[in-house]
């Protein structure tokens, strides 16, 4: 460890700032949450305080139970981005291998085509993808979101995982071959476990904007059944009249699968940036 | 019956030739050894034999039979790598298993040979641990009893010494001559280490750029070199060469001699001044500036009092001495 990091004065310096960052970070959602527990005036008389026996209220809990269907929303959420994450995932480091292990034709052309999308929003398109779903019969079903999503996701997931494969040894992969695996044992028993890092990354990029999405679900999939968490809150936000209280608890119960996931990620997520960052 | 014929095997990547018409032979329970400077192709043909790489043209044989269009699994070879290569996420055992489970060997029949294998490499304290927790060395005794249950006809080694520590280095080295004798299987062997070839081999083949310089035995390649490349390559500390001229033969040509024919005297059939002594206990090594662009190496046996700045004299046998012509051949 070199001098400057063991100075306390350089130690304080560094925590205060990062704890700065986190404070500034988590101010939004910490409001949100405090908020959604209280009355709505209190709400709005005193926006920072902690809800007490006076303020404290659940009646924006209550009317997100009762209006709308709000535990399909968050089903169909669910649905729709463990779905699309597992495509992206599979299908993103298969392309990755076959990119990043054999020698073909037009391998590094494929690799900058596939890579494209990084640089192409996907909502350019939305206009030709609505009448391709509306062709194949597809609006208002998940399906559409599914695809749609993981079609937003591969171009990324290609990039990082191929990078990643190119440093798992090709020795053990030989090994593999002569021990008789077949190239999807290899693939599965072999690489996969070796990249699960890159794959953690790749999932948590991938999987905050699906959740958070409400572009694609408002155009493709706007029917009552197949309404995401997102789209679903909308409802209690109108052009006049907004029930805050439906709204923030809404927002809040939204935050809760999230962090699940990523507490399940986080630890994979930063050795695969790590790793990336230091070698 | 021959263990393994390669007939015309040619390799190019692309517009590049890497293996250029290589034959060559390998009996049964011979132990051969690829050796020459890094990038010269030798573990491409290695992977050529074991079916990783596919050849551009020409025949692989082993056993007898044709192989080029089988999938290395099926060749009844076993290859042993450099980085080892373990499975990271199974144990000693799961990781010499994997292979006789995929052939779909009988279960007692795994056993019986991971029990076999394991006693011969005094493996069995670890075989269920996993390779994360093991030293280098051990590391490597899994990847040959890896190798070892497999029951190959041929054995691959790709460098496996190379990782080690200089000790561990000998030691291995020394199991393996070990294990080729237990064994009765050919062996296939690629260093850079002229000493690890010279030592394990019974055939030395000397590969530069893609094609054989010379196969032979340790001894034939040593004394009987077939160009300048293989004589400098084989023998540390390389051969000396001095143009003929120097000592009355013929301008243009080259003469070899090496360093432990030479002796250091007041007078001799070249004299020189001494830039630097080495002195190993066994033997003392002196180069000498003659005049040429390297230094002329005297490897005398015994401790020797030479500084550096004297002038001394070089003598040496005329019958040890070989001849080169101007394109590097013996004469």
């Amino acid at each position: 460890m070199n001098k400057a990091r063991r100075n306390p004065f350089n130690i304080a310096a560094m925590h205060g700032a990062l704890i700065l960052y986190t404070l500034i970070a988590l101010f939004p959602v910490f409001v949100i949450v405090i908020n959604s527990f209280k009355s709505r005036k209190a709400i709005f008389r005193e926006p920072l305080a902690l809800p007490d026996a006076d303020t404290f209220s659940m009646i924006g809990y209550q009317t997100v139970m009762k209006q709308g269907d709000f535990f399909l929303y968050f089903q169909n959420s669910m649905i729709v981005t463990v779905a699309s994450l597992f495509f992206i995932l599979l299908f993103g480091a298969m392309a990755a291998f076959a990119l990043s292990e054999y020698r073909f034709k037009g391998n590094t052309l494929m690799g900058l085509y596939l890579a494209l999308g990084i640089m192409i929003p996907i909502r350019i398109g939305t206009v030709a993808i609505l009448d391709m779903m509306v062709a194949t019969g597809l609006v208002n079903s998940l399906m559409a979101l599914i695809l749609v999503y993981t079609a937003q996701g591969l171009p990324l997931a290609v990039f990082i995982l191929s990078e990643f494969m190119r440093q798992v040894s090709d020795d053990l992969k030989n090994a593999g071959r002569i021990d008789g695996l077949s190239e999807y044992t290899i693939f599965f028993r072999l690489v996969l476990p070796l990249v699960r890092p890159a794959m953690a990354t790749v999932a948590v990029f991938n999987m905050i904007p699906i959740w958070n999405d409400l572009w694609f679900p408002l155009i493709l999939a706007p029917a009552e059944e197949t309404k995401t968490l997102t789209l679903g809150s909308q409802v209690f936000i109108g052009q006049f009249v907004t029930d805050w209280n439906a709204v923030l608890s809404a927002l809040s119960m939204a935050i809760l699968p999230v962090m699940v996931l990523y507490v399940i990620f986080s630890r994979q997520l930063i050795r695969g940036i790590t790793s990336g960052a230091v070698k | 019956m021959t263990a393994l014929t390669l007939s015309n095997v040619c390799k190019s990547f692309g517009q590049v030739d890497v293996l250029k018409n290589i034959d060559l032979t390998v009996e049964e329970n011979e132990f051969v050894v690829f050796v020459g400077p890094s990038g010269c192709g030798k573990s491409t043909l290695l992977r050529v034999i074991a079916g990783l790489e596919d050849a551009s043209s020409g025949t692989v044989e082993i056993d007898g039979q044709q192989v080029n269009d089988v999938p290395p699994a099926k060749r009844g070879i076993a290859m042993v790598f450099q980085s080892y290569a373990l499975y990271p996420h199974l144990t000693v055992r799961g990781n010499m298993v994997l292979g006789l489970k995929q052939a779909g060997h009988p279960k007692d029949e795994i056993e019986r040979r991971i029990a076999e294998a394991s006693r011969m490499l005094s493996l069995e304290p670890y075989l269920d641990r996993r390779p994360a927790e093991l030293s280098g060395g051990q590391r490597q005794r899994v990847a040959i009893g890896r190798a070892i249950v497999r029951n190959p006809k041929l054995f691959l080694f790709d460098e496996p010494l190379s990782n080690l520590d200089a000790a561990l280095r000998l030691n291995t080295r020394v199991e393996i001559a070990n294990l080729h004798r237990q064994l009765d299987a050919s062996m296939i062997y690629v260093t850079h280490d002229q000493t690890e070839a010279m030592t394990l081999a019974d055939k030395i083949v000397v590969l530069r750029d893609g094609q054989v310089e010379q196969i032979g035995s340790p001894m034939e390649l040593y004394n009987d070199p077939a160009n300048r490349f293989v004589a400098e390559f084989i023998g540390s500390p390389a051969m000396n060469f001095v143009p003929a001229d120097m000592i009355g033969g013929n301008k243009g040509t080259f003469v070899g001699i090496r360093p432990e024919y030479a002796q250091l005297g007041q007078t001799g059939q070249i004299n020189g001044t001494v830039i630097h002594v080495e002195k190993l206990g066994a033997d003392t090594n002196a180069m000498i500036n003659i005049g040429t662009d390297k230094p002329f190496t005297v490897r005398a046996f015994g401790q020797h009092d030479v500084l550096p700045g004297a002038e001394v004299g070089i003598s040496f046998d005329q019958a040890k001495v070989l001849s080169f012509g101007e394109d590097g051949k013996r004469l």
